[in-house]
């Protein structure tokens, strides 16, 4: 691994082996996320992109390989410790606190005073169903709105990456589009690994993509070259996910 | 969406009601052995007056560690059965010392301001930052089991934790020093301290202890510190994701509580004159949890009310129903938690909406009428 490696990519995961309790979830996964990008992991249900996302925050530490976070090796380190560095995730469960109000979550999710000041303006312009919910609980939130919360609290603090599970999951359509716009402008801020696999929205949202398949990653490359590989697509990604040709020839029809 | 604002709205109004309902008790009670001494005509430290002011002494204190539990269970959702070893702690090591230490140090020591004593003085503050001590001690022992375990197999834990002090206070070896079986009795406090003697001064201490134990939690609980913490009792997961160590703050949330509690414990101690095993055993706990179920969980205001209860029935129910009285107040308690899952205080606060809107009804309907 050279030098100029390390400079253009925010996060090298290099390899890395994971197990849960004694199962070999993850045999070899290897991400490059280059600095300023959205890179998407596609893969089928139970392929390890979770895990792959929960081995670079340290949830489930991986045993073998490397994960480089801006230059710095922080495998093996506390995820507590990881998160601080400037890693946001924003977990597929929609991972708000119910007990606490939408500010209460917000202000949480400082790491040094006047975080959520600086970036208000910012979280309000992408989400302002939040200004409106401002004081009230989690639990009073519909699914969508807890969604966007899970994703501004990634906010509230200078994250130079933010890791996304699936924040299409279980949306409404116009959501899933709204969702989009909000994580298009973020991308402008900082790096975005994401796991989708609405396969529609990934492809229109990332530059970059690594498949993984059975906890390896297999392929890697540019997003324009994957939409354009149908043989590929249905290799990994599986007949369940529709293209964008085969959406349009369904329209036509 | 509009409809769902007011539910918040509303609770932040009742927040802000609360505190005015606990001024106005504050000034209720400070009112009480005066206006009793009224009615009554005896003695402010005599008869009826005398005997409620104890009443009232054991429920200022007993609110106190119910709250103490309550901050573990309610807020930090960490279920201990051995909460009593913070507050038997706290009365063990006040009387120990009081007993065996100050008596000592008193004839042998001196200590003068110009030519006031302040000997006993500086005995008590030293005694009570040991209690202080103590307290954090058992909270950082009962958190330091908590890093492996969870759940049920950490309350088992802390049960076994708590039985085991008892077993240790009940320990024959111990006999000159705890007086094993029996507690220690007859624990030399200052007279203006003396709970037959002073007891309106015992009263009003307990009763600022209270309050300020209240306030201070209130304040704890609000703080950027206890949202952290209620936010660890959801989700430990969601706390590392974001950048916190879950250890930190659970060993806060024992660590304070216990300070509650032991600080509890030594006053009780003062109370009785006394430190006996029961103090320290899990039935004390059990007190403190069927008094936090019964006001409210996660409600500084539930606690206190069911040490209220608790005081009441337990005098009460004994004169109605005689020995039996536990039976009763079982078959009662079984009642609350069926139909008030939440406390009395947590179903209440849940249901103000529909009350206020049931009155509403009425009062439109009644209207309407006419």
């Amino acid at each position: 691994m050279n030098n100029q490696n390390t400079d253009d990519n925010i996060l090298i995961v290099d390899n890395i082996h994971t197990f849960i309790g004694q199962f070999h979830i993850l045999e070899g996964v290897s991400v490059k996320v280059p600095r300023g990008s959205i890179t998407v992991l596609l893969g089928r249900n139970g392929a390890g992109k979770t895990t792959t996302l929960k081995s670079i925050l340290g949830l489930t530490p991986p045993q073998e390989g490397k994960v480089i976070f801006d230059g710095m090796e922080i495998q093996g380190k506390r995820a507590f410790n990881i998160a601080s560095l400037g890693i946001g995730y924003v977990p597929e469960n929609r991972a708000i606190f119910r007990a606490l109000s939408v500010m209460e979550n917000l202000k949480l999710a400082e790491r040094k005073k006047g975080d959520f000041a600086r970036n208000e303006e910012f979280i309000f312009n992408l989400f302002p169903d939040l200004k409106r919910l401002y004081k009230l609980p989690g639990n009073h939130l519909s699914g969508g709105q807890q969604q966007m919360l899970a994703v501004a609290r990634a906010l509230v603090p200078d994250n130079k990456l933010l890791l996304i599970d699936e924040p299409s999951e279980g949306l409404a359509p116009i959501l899933i589009q709204q969702m989009m716009e909000a994580i298009r402008s973020l991308s402008e801020k900082t790096t975005i690994l994401l796991v989708e696999q609405n396969f529609l929205m990934a492809s229109q949202l990332a530059q970059r993509f690594t498949i993984i398949d059975d906890g390896k990653s297999v392929e890697n490359g540019l997003m324009k070259d994957l939409t354009n590989n149908e043989e590929m697509i249905h290799q990994y990604l599986g007949a369940s996910i529709k293209t964008r040709k085969e959406l349009e020839r369904q329209h036509e029809n | 969406m509009t409809e769902n604002i007011n539910p918040k709205k509303n609770r932040f109004l009742t927040n802000f009601q609360d505190e005015r309902i606990i001024l106005v008790f504050l000034v209720l009670l400070i009112a009480f052995p005066f206006v009793m001494n009224l009615i009554t005509g005896t003695g402010l430290n005599e008869g009826v007056t005398k005997f409620w002011q104890g009443q009232f002494i054991v429920f200022f204190i007993m609110a106190v560690f119910a709250m103490s539990y309550d901050l573990l269970m309610g807020y930090g959702g960490i279920l201990s059965f051995g909460h009593a070893a913070s507050f038997g702690g706290g009365a063990y090591t006040f009387a120990l010392l009081m007993k065996h230490w100050a008596p000592n140090f008193m004839s042998n020591y001196r200590i003068m301001v110009g030519s006031i004593n302040i000997t006993e003085a500086i005995v008590l503050i030293f005694v009570f930052l040991a209690v202080l001590l103590i307290s954090i001690l058992i909270g950082l022992l009962f958190s330091a089991t908590s890093v492996r375990l969870k759940g049920a197999y950490f309350a088992m834990l802390t049960l076994a934790l708590g039985s085991a002090l008892y077993i240790l206070v009940k320990a024959t070896d111990f006999h000159q020093w705890t007086g094993a079986d029996e507690g220690l009795h007859g624990v030399p406090v200052p007279l203006w301290l003396n709970p037959t003697q002073n007891r309106l001064t015992i009263y009003f201490i307990s009763l600022i202890f209270m309050f300020v134990c209240y306030m201070v939690m209130k304040r704890m609980v609000n703080s950027p510190t206890g949202r952290v913490i209620i936010a660890n009792r959801e989700n430990e997961d969601r706390m590392r994701m974001i950048g916190y160590n879950p250890v930190v703050y659970r060993t806060i949330a024992f660590v304070s509580s216990s300070i509650f509690a032991g600080l509890a414990g030594a006053l009780y101690s003062i109370w009785n004159t006394s430190a006996s095993p029961t103090m320290i055993s899990a039935v004390m706990t059990i007190n403190a949890l069927i008094m936090t179920i019964l006001g409210g969980i996660g409600t500084l205001i539930g606690p206190i009310l069911g040490a209220a209860i608790m005081q009441t029935i337990s005098q009460f129910f004994y004169t109605w129903f005689g020995a039996r009285w536990p039976l009763v107040f079982g078959i009662l308690f079984i009642l609350i938690v069926m139909f008030l899952p939440y406390g009395i205080v947590g179903t209440w606060r849940l249901k103000r909406l529909d009350v206020k809107n049931g009155w509403k009804r009425i009062t439109g309907m009644l209207s309407r009428k006419e």
